[in-house]
């Protein structure tokens, strides 16, 4: 477990990252807080020849909530995500997707940018930005662009950013109504087995919209526009859950690991699914 | 103010046995103060890396070095023909057999070591092994052990003959050549005959699977070879140093003195650390090549992948019982898959070790057992992960069968077990399979445990939640799950127990100095059950002077006394027993100087917690520590000076710890979701010498018993691939995942021991993990469930219930 030989470097701005970037291509990575980057060195599955660390970097951190809209630099560790007042009244799904990731030696170091820029179809935030129709603010050598959440990721590991962009933050409005965020694993520490990110706005008795997203039952996290569509209108009866549940199970595509075979992974993220939207209802 | 010191304020000073003391050792750990094989660092050091094969089963074509050594840095390139002029490219292993150290020719399992590279330091080394190249030509892979024995593909050429015959194993005649020995124990035409003819027999088929102790420390060592005095130092993570020793003196040539195996701190052993591994023979054959020490230290997947794994038994099971429920009769037929090397570390008569301790805590007049054991391609190894030899997969075994044969009389489990066990009245007991139970009190132990958890109340509540499951009401059901085990430790009597001809005796040898404070030897050596702490209790209430005034030193083999090391549960009962005798013959001398002091017959003086005392006149006396002085500083006609004394002690029986243990587990019927409500651990280990020691040994193994129970294992896919090589997939506990553990004891000391204790590190795991596995099983009893194998993670219950038709 000792990665191969690489170089270090360690800018002060933005611009420094960037050179480093257009220099060495796609033989130099940003290193963020390290935790699915370092692993994949160490196992020699990732080869980086060029380590660029962006800790030193300015203007990656910082949790804003103004003008309903929510912001959160790329730096912006789980453990803090957590620990923000403001942000968990504001968007309270996001505390309780991250006390569900890792440990909290993990998620001292984890940040928002590295989870969602990672591209593992295991990572809780990319799915939760999906469901709450995220924008991820990427900066390259021709400036600044945005892209939306779902409209990221293409394949395991392989999203819209290019080798010479970095992330710099990601933005949502506030979002409203109730919220799930459910989570099967085998432990601590573990990437879901399934996973569902709900949130759902009420109208009276009447579901007036409702945004479902999944975590690692794809080479992708998966939102389903159909499942969200199959509650909206709908008075969330059982029989209306068993029709979004439907719709997700045609979305998703997983694949047989140590957490089972595919047949358990959809019963399972049915079972997820039904509980998200019921806990997401009942708050909404 | 109190201004008299009581006897009990004495005994208080001492510190000694049945006192919850501090351990000692904590001060250094908790501080990350400990010394462990990795913190020695040497000067001029080199450190050694393996190349391991990626493939299961493969002829090796060519292995070209010449990019590796080209790399700056790097020393050397060992390859099986290094070796070879040796004589040390194979090497013997603990179970009579022999293995590779680096391929030749061929590999047998994923990650077998090829090529050892030497390099200034770990990080070139790491980066030169990626650059040796070895072409390999795939040959077919053997997984199943039952494939294995019918199959044209010969794993092992080099145990069969030219002429295509198979000469004998270490464990007599082999029937195929993937077959590497069959060991029956007990009386197979009888034991058929009385199953045959009975009215009730129950018959199950169990899967107990392969898994890995994987201690927190991996395995690792630093060879030194010094060649001007021809010495050479190993230290190393070696649960039994002495034993290391001499097999490095018998592979090497080196004479025994000229060898010093030290084992530094150790993080956690559980058996994976009893085994000879290729890397300290390379280690040692590069530090005697390049004259400067080498460290070799295990990665994470490595110690997984290709350090000596656990069970991996398939275990076939018939038992035959009155209408009343009284068993008649046992059967049971294990195919063992011992990899590509039988490098099992298991006494040498005992092939499966104690797995005829499988007629468990029953007085069942009639068994029968046949181990086959099997080569396939997977890692060697087959050690006992926190049990003797193989005891947890005999109690897996028997508390397995005892459920099936309760459902099979519509029987309620506890009262099964309570009218077939051993009564005390029967002790010292003769098992069927051929051991001699030294005692117990198994309905005590049993009605205390069944009372504490309000037994029927459980039932009651399980009724319950099945009617209410029926009814739609929850989507949970409900395990009570059962185990009563007797373990078998402390090997062992020299008679029977040796490994690689060692007789498993142990020793302890002790000083004291003359201002009353001592140092004690053993030939054992702690990997965190506390020895530093627990030793000296036991010297304390010997020999009268305190624990904390006397040092316990193990594991360096150049000043402590030989011993066979740490594993099997047999510290306590073995080297606490030469403890325990060593103390008496300084007590015994002290007797003698006391008496002189005191000037009185020796036969006058009397020995009271911490002195020597004139009977009848409790006012005269001679503390121990006066009589240290004395022993030292004082010409006494007929008497040596210098109060010392060495113990070797040769157990004249095994120990047979026991325990009750009950488990309640609420199981999510959709997702396969374990909830643990409720632990309850009866333990007798005998005498107690630290209840505090005793309560963490407790927590430690039921945590491992948890962890094989619900989903640790090494499972190899068709090609052999290891599928769960890294702590992602490999289930390691947290506190996370573990429960509440309530434990609660009896005393039975042992009879033949000399202070009674019976050793208690193992029994937690040993009867852990049929508690967890029947929790599960018990779940679904109601359901028409008769066994479901293990590792119960959620995907298995899920499939469990799923079979059952529970998902609608
Ligand atoms: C034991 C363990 C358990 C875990 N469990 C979970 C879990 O349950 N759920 C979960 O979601 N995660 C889990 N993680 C992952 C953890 O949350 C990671 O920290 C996170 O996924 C990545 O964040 P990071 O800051 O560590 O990124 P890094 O590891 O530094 O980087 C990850 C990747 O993203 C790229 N990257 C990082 N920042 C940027 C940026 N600003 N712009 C462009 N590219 C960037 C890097 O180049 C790299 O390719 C676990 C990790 C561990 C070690």
């Amino acid at each position: 477990m000792i990665p191969a030989a690489f170089e270090y470097h360690r800018p002060k701005d933005m611009e420094g990252v960037l050179s480093v970037l257009a220099e060495h291509g796609d033989d130099a990575r940003v290193l963020a807080g390290g935790h699915s980057l370092i692993p994949m060195m160490k196992l020699r599955m990732a080869d980086v020849p060029h380590l660029i660390d962006l800790q030193d970097v300015g203007g990656l951190g910082g949790i804003d909530v103004a003008d309903g809209t929510i912001r959160l630099g790329a730096m912006v560790t789980q453990a803090e995500i957590i620990a923000h007042e403001g942000l968990a009244k504001a968007a309270p799904i996001l505390r309780e997707a991250s006390l569900q990731i890792a440990d909290p030696q993990v998620r001292y170091m984890g940040t928002i940018g590295g989870n969602v820029a990672n591209g593992d179809p295991g990572n809780d935030m990319p799915g939760l930005m999906q469901c709450l129709d995220a924008t991820f603010t990427l900066v390259g050598a021709d400036g600044e662009r945005q892209i939306a959440a779902r409209e990221f990721y293409q394949a395991a590991y392989m999203t819209a950013r290019e080798d010479d962009e970095v992330l710099t933050g990601v933005s949502f409005t506030v979002p409203s109504g109730g919220y799930a965020y459910e989570k099967q694993k085998r432990k601590i520490g573990d990437y879901a087995t399934a996973a569902a990110a709900v949130q759902i706005t009420r109208d009276g008795e009447t579901c007036s919209g409702a945004a479902i997203a999944m975590t690692n039952l794809s080479d992708t996290p998966i939102f389903s526009d159909a499942a969200g569509a199959a509650l909206t209108g709908t008075q969330v009866t059982d029989s209306d859950i068993d029709a979004a549940v439907k719709a997700m199970l045609s979305d998703i595509d997983p694949t047989e690991d140590n957490r089972g075979p595919i047949e358990f992974k959809r019963h399972a993220s049915a079972v997820i699914l039904r509980r998200a939207i019921a806990r997401a209802w009942s708050r909404a | 103010m109190k201004d008299e010191i009581t006897r009990e304020d004495r005994v208080d000073a001492l510190g000694g046995m049945g006192c919850k003391r501090k351990r000692v050792e904590d001060a250094r750990f908790t501080q990350g103060k400990g010394k462990y094989v990795d913190d020695i660092k040497l000067p001029g050091m080199l450190f050694g890396d393996f190349v391991r094969s990626p493939y299961a089963h493969a002829r090796i074509k060519s292995i070209d070095t010449s990019a590796a050594l080209a790399v700056d840095g790097v020393v050397a390139v060992l390859t099986a023909d290094d070796l070879r002029p040796l004589g040390l490219h194979w090497m013997p292993t603990l179970a009579g057999d022999k293995q590779m150290v680096l391929a030749d020719g061929k590999v047998l399992f994923q990650g077998q070591e090829v090529a050892y590279v030497v390099a200034r330091d770990r990080y070139i080394a790491a980066d030169a092994v990626e650059l040796v190249e070895v072409e390999y030509e795939d040959l077919p892979v053997l997984v199943d052990p039952f494939e294995a024995l019918k199959s044209d593909v010969v794993l092992r050429e080099d145990l069969v003959a030219e002429d295509g015959s198979l000469p004998d194993g270490a464990h007599g005649p082999r029937k195929h050549p993937n077959h590497i020995f069959t060991w029956e124990v007990g009386e197979k035409e009888a034991t058929a005959q009385v199953i045959d003819s009975a009215e009730i027999v129950a018959e199950e088929s169990m899967y107990y699977h392969r898994t890995h102790p994987c201690p927190l420390e991996t395995c690792g060592c630093v060879a030194s070879m010094d060649k001007v005095n021809g010495k050479l130092t190993l230290w190393g993570t070696f649960q039994a140093p002495h034993a290391i020793r001499t097999i490095v003196s018998l592979i090497s040539g080196i004479e025994e003195h000229n060898i010093r195996v030290i084992s530094p701190d150790i993080g956690g052993g559980f058996g994976n650390k009893v085994g000879a591994y290729a890397g300290y023979v390379c280690s040692v054959v590069a530090s005697i090549v390049t004259g400067v020490s080498v460290k070799w230290i295990e990665d994470r997947m490595e110690n997984l992948m290709t350090t000596a794994f656990a069970r991996d038994y398939w275990m076939k099971g018939r038992i035959s019982a009155t209408p009343e429920g009284k068993i008649t009769g046992l059967w049971c037929e294990v195919t063992a898959d011992h990899g590509g090397f039988d490098a099992c570390a298991d006494p040498t008569k005992f092939p499966a070790g104690f797995m005829n301790i499988c007629t468990g805590s029953y007085d069942i007049p009639t068994a029968y057992l046949a181990v086959d054991g099997v080569y396939t391609n997977k890692a060697p190894g087959g050690v006992s992960y926190r049990c003797s030899f193989r005891v947890t997969e005999a109690v897996y075994f028997i508390e397995r069968m005892i459920e099936v044969l309760a459902i099979e009389l519509n029987m309620d489990a506890a009262e099964l077990r309570r009218i077939n066990f051993i009564r005390k009245d029967q002790f010292p007991y003769q098992s069927a399979l051929g051991w001699e139970y030294d005692s117990g009190d198994y309905h005590t132990a049993w009605d205390k445990a069944l009372k504490a958890v309000d037994y029927d109340g459980l039932r009651a509540e399980q009724a319950q939640r099945v009617e209410e499951f029926k009814a739609g009401k929850t989507r949970k059901l409900m395990g009570v799950g059962l185990s009563f085990f007797t373990e078998i430790v402390g090997a062992g009597p020299v008679k029977n127990c040796d490994i690689l001809g060692l007789g498993m005796f142990d020793s302890c040898e002790i000083r004291i100095h003359p201002t009353g404070s001592a140092i004690a030897r053993l030939g054992t050596i702690s990997q965190g059950q506390g020895h530093a702490t627990t030793f000296a209790q036991i010297l304390a209430s010997e020999i009268g002077l305190p624990a904390d005034s006397i040092t316990i030193e193990e594991g360096d083999t150049d000043t402590a006394p030989y011993g066979l090391g740490t594993y099997g549960s047999r510290s306590t009962p073995v080297a606490g027993a030469a403890t325990a005798m060593a103390g008496r013959k300084i007590r015994a001398k002290a007797q003698m100087i006391a008496a002189y002091l005191l000037e009185v017959h020796d036969d006058d003086v009397e020995f009271d917690v911490d002195r020597f005392a004139v009977k009848g006149a409790p006012e005269k006396f001679k503390t121990m520590k006066e009589i240290a002085f004395a022993a030292y500083n004082q010409a006494i006609p007929g008497i040596e000076p210098g109060l010392e004394a060495v113990s070797y002690y040769d157990p004249p029986n095994m120990t047979y710890p026991f325990g009750a243990y009950v488990c309640v587990m609420d199981i999510d019927v959709d997702t396969g979701v374990t909830d643990i409500r409720r632990f309850y651990a009866l333990d007798d280990c005998g005498t107690r010498i630290n209840p505090m020691i005793i309560e963490g040994q407790v927590h430690g193994g039921l945590t491992e018993a948890l962890a094989v129970a619900l989903g640790q294992e090494i499972a190899y896919d068709d090609m052999g691939n290891v599928k769960t090589g890294t702590l992602m997939d490999f289930f390691l506990p947290t506190a996370w995942e573990v429960p509440n553990y309530e434990t609660d004891y009896t005393v039975t000391p042992s009879p033949h021991h000399p202070i009674g204790a019976k050793g208690v590190g193992e029994s937690p795991h040993v009867g852990g993990v049929p508690c967890f596995s029947n929790a599960v099983n018990d779940a679904f009893r109601a359901f028409g469930l008769r066994h479901t194998n293990m590792p119960h993670d959620h995907w298995r219950i899920w499939k469990t219930a799923n079979d059952l038709g529970l998902h609608g």
